[in-house]
C-alpha cells in the first residue's frame, strides 16, 4: 500500500514542486480515477487492470483543463485565492460525485486478479500485490522521465528557475498544465489500482489524500524521488501500528509520525532533490 | 535603420505600480560590444528584462533583426537569437553543469548544433570540462558565472545579453571573464553588457549608455563618454 500512496503522493509533490501550488483536490481526483475504473467494468466489463491507461489518460486530461480553467487565472493572485480554487474545485467534484452517482459503497466484482498469496507465512493479497508492483513501475517511469527526457529536464528547470528556464526557450506555461497533466495522471494510475479491491464512493479520497500530504511533507515538497520512501514509510507505519497498537489507531500514528518530522526537520527527511 | 540588430524606443516599464524606465531606449548595431552603465536602482536590468521579454513594455517599440518582437514571450524570444544572461547567473541549481549547458539550446533550431556547440563553449571555457556532472550549486562564484555565460551561448544566439557578469569576482577571474566576452564578440556575436564599473565598462565597450533614474542620461563612444562630465557627475555624485 505505501507504493500506491507514494503514486498519489509523487502527483501531488510534482504539482507542488513546479509552481508551488497545492492541490487540494487531490482526493477528489482519485475518487473519480477509482470512477472511471469502476464505470469501465460496469459498463464495458473491462477489468481495472485494462482501463489503467484510460483512467491515467482521464485524469490527465482533467489535470490539464484544471491548470487552463483554474489555476492560470488565480496564479498571480493571493495564496488564499489559489488554496480556496482546488478545495473549492475538491468540494464540487464531491459533491458533483454524490448528486450523479449517489453515495452508495460500490466494487468492481470478479477482478481479474483475487484471492491471497503466502509470503513467508503472511498472507498478502494478490490484487494488492500487483497495484503495488505496477505502482512501482509507474514511479520508475516518472523518475526516468524527469531524470533524462529533454522534456523532463525542462520541467525540472521550470521548477527551479521559471524565468531562467522561459530565457532557455522553454515554454513555462505549457509545462505547467504538463506538470498538472502528468501529477493527475499519477493518481489516475493510483486510482485504477486501488479500485481493484478498495470501496469506491464519493469520499473515498479523503484518507487517501491525507496520507499523501504527510508522505510529501516528510518527503520534502518538491523532492519527487524522496515521496517514493516516505510514501513507503508512511505505508508501513499504518501497518505496523494497526498490527502492533490497535487498528483504530493506525492514522493517529502515522500522524504522530507527521508532527514529529514537521517540528524536528519542516524541510522534510531528505530536503530537496 | 540598416546595420542595427536591436533597437528599443520609448520604453516604459512599470513593475506593480512603479514605473522604472522612462521612454528608455537602446540601439545596437551588427557586431558590437556595447555596456550599460548606471547606478544601482537605475533600472539596466529592467531594460534587458524588457527587451528579452520577462517583462512587457507599457509603451514602447522593440525590434530585432528587423522584426517587432515587443510583447513576444521570452520562450520566442530566444528562439530567434537573442539570448539573455539574468542578473547573479541563475542557474538550474539542482542541475548539474552538462544539464544546464543542454538546455541552453532547447529551442528546436539550436538543438540542431548542440553537440557542436557544447564543444565549442567547453574549448572556451576549460573548467566546464571536469564540473560536468556536479551539480550547478557547488561551484564557485566565477565558475558559475562561465556557466552562465556558456549557457546562453548553448542558444547559439546572434545576440548576447549579459547582466552584470563580474559580480562579486576576483580581479583575476574578473580578467578572465572579459577575456572569454571579447572572444565570444570576435566570433561574431553581438554583445551587451552590464557593469557599474565604468572604467572595466568602457575599457572592454566600444559605446555605452548611461542609465539614470530610470531614463538614458546619456550615450557614445567609449573615449567619449569616459572624458564626459556628466559620467564623473552620475558616478561620483560630484
Ligand atoms: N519587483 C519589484 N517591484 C517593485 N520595484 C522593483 C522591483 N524590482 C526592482 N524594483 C525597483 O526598480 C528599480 C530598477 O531596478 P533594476 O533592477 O532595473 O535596477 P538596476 O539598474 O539593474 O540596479 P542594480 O545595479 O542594483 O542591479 C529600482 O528602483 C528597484 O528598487
Ligand atoms: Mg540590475
Amino acid at each position: 500500500m505505501g507504493l500506491v500512496y507514494a503514486l498519489i503522493a509523487a502527483g501531488l509533490s510534482l504539482i507542488f514542486g513546479l509552481m508551488e501550488v497545492v492541490n487540494f483536490a487531490h482526493g477528489e481526483f482519485l475518487m473519480l480515477a477509482m470512477y472511471v475504473a469502476f464505470f469501465a467494468w460496469s459498463l464495458a466489463r473491462l477489468d481495472p487492470l485494462a482501463s489503467l491507461p484510460l483512467a491515467a489518460l482521464a485524469l490527465a486530461a482533467l489535470g490539464w483543463a484544471t491548470y487552463h480553467g483554474v489555476i492560470r487565472r488565480v496564479l498571480g493572485g493571493p495564496m488564499l485565492a489559489q488554496i480556496f480554487a482546488t478545495f473549492g474545485l475538491g468540494i464540487f467534484l464531491r459533491s458533483g460525485a454524490q448528486f450523479l452517482w449517489g453515495v452508495d459503497f460500490r466494487t468492481v466484482k470478479e477482478p481479474l486478479l483475487a484471492g491471497r498469496l503466502s509470503v513467508g507465512g503472511v498472507f498478502v493479497g494478490l490484487p494488492q500485490l500487483a497495484a503495488s508492483a505496477l505502482a512501482l513501475g509507474a514511479f520508475v517511469g516518472l523518475y526516468l522521465f524527469l531524470s533524462r527526457s529533454e522534456t523532463g529536464l525542462a520541467l525540472q528547470a521550470t521548477a527551479q528557475d521559471r524565468q531562467a528556464a522561459a530565457l532557455m526557450g522553454i515554454d513555462t506555461d505549457r509545462m505547467f498544465a504538463l506538470g498538472w497533466a502528468i501529477g493527475s495522471a499519477c493518481v489516475g494510475v493510483a486510482g485504477g489500482l486501488l479500485a481493484m479491491f478498495f470501496y469506491i464512493f464519493p469520499e473515498v479520497g479523503g484518507p487517501f489524500a491525507l496520507l499523501a500530504y504527510v508522505a510529501v511533507a516528510l518527503g520534502g515538497f518538491g523532492n519527487v524521488p524522496a515521496t517514493l520512501l516516505a510514501g513507503v514509510l508512511v505505508g508501513l507505519t499504518e501497518v505496523f501500528a494497526g498490527l502492533v497498537i490497535a487498528p483504530a489507531m493506525k492514522y493517529a500514528v502515522v500522524f504522530l509520525l507527521y508532527l514529529a518530522v514537521v517540528l524536528w526537520r519542516p524541510q522534510g527527511l531528505f530536503g530537496r532533490f | 535603420m540598416a546595420g542595427l540588430i536591436l533597437e528599443a524606443r520609448g520604453l516604459d516599464v512599470l513593475l506593480g505600480d512603479y514605473q522604472v524606465l522612462w521612454d528608455a531606449r537602446l540601439a545596437v548595431a551588427e557586431g558590437e560590444m556595447v555596456a550599460l552603465l548606471g547606478p544601482n536602482g537605475a533600472g539596466k536590468s529592467t531594460l534587458l528584462n524588457t527587451v528579452s521579454g520577462l517583462l512587457r513594455p507599457r509603451a514602447g517599440a522593440i525590434s530585432f533583426r528587423g522584426e517587432p518582437i515587443a510583447g513576444l514571450p521570452a520562450h520566442r524570444i530566444v528562439a530567434r537569437g537573442l539570448a539573455h544572461v539574468l542578473e547573479r547567473r541563475r542557474l538550474f541549481p539542482y542541475l548539474t553543469v552538462e544539464q544546464n549547458l543542454r538546455l541552453g539550446a532547447y529551442p528546436a533550431a539550436a538543438r540542431a548544433g548542440r553537440e557542436a556547440q557544447l564543444a565549442r563553449v567547453k574549448a572556451l571555457f576549460p573548467v566546464l570540462e571536469a564540473r560536468g556532472s556536479q551539480l550547478a550549486r557547488t561551484l564557485s562564484g566565477g565558475e558559475q558565472q562561465m556557466v552562465a555565460l556558456a549557457r546562453g551561448l548553448m542558444a547559439q544566439p546572434r545576440l548576447l545579453m549579459i547582466d552584470e557578469p563580474f559580480l562579486g569576482l576576483a580581479p583575476r577571474v574578473v580578467a578572465e571573464l572579459a577575456e572569454a566576452i571579447r572572444r565570444i564578440n570576435g566570433e561574431g556575436v553581438t554583445i551587451v553588457f552590464i557593469e557599474q564599473n565604468v572604467e572595466l565598462a568602457l575599457s572592454l565597450a566600444t559605446r555605452g549608455y548611461v542609465l539614470e533614474s530610470g531614463r538614458v542620461a546619456l550615450d557614445g563612444r567609449s573615449a567619449d563618454l569616459l572624458r564626459s562630465p556628466e559620467v564623473r557627475r552620475i558616478f561620483l555624485g560630484g
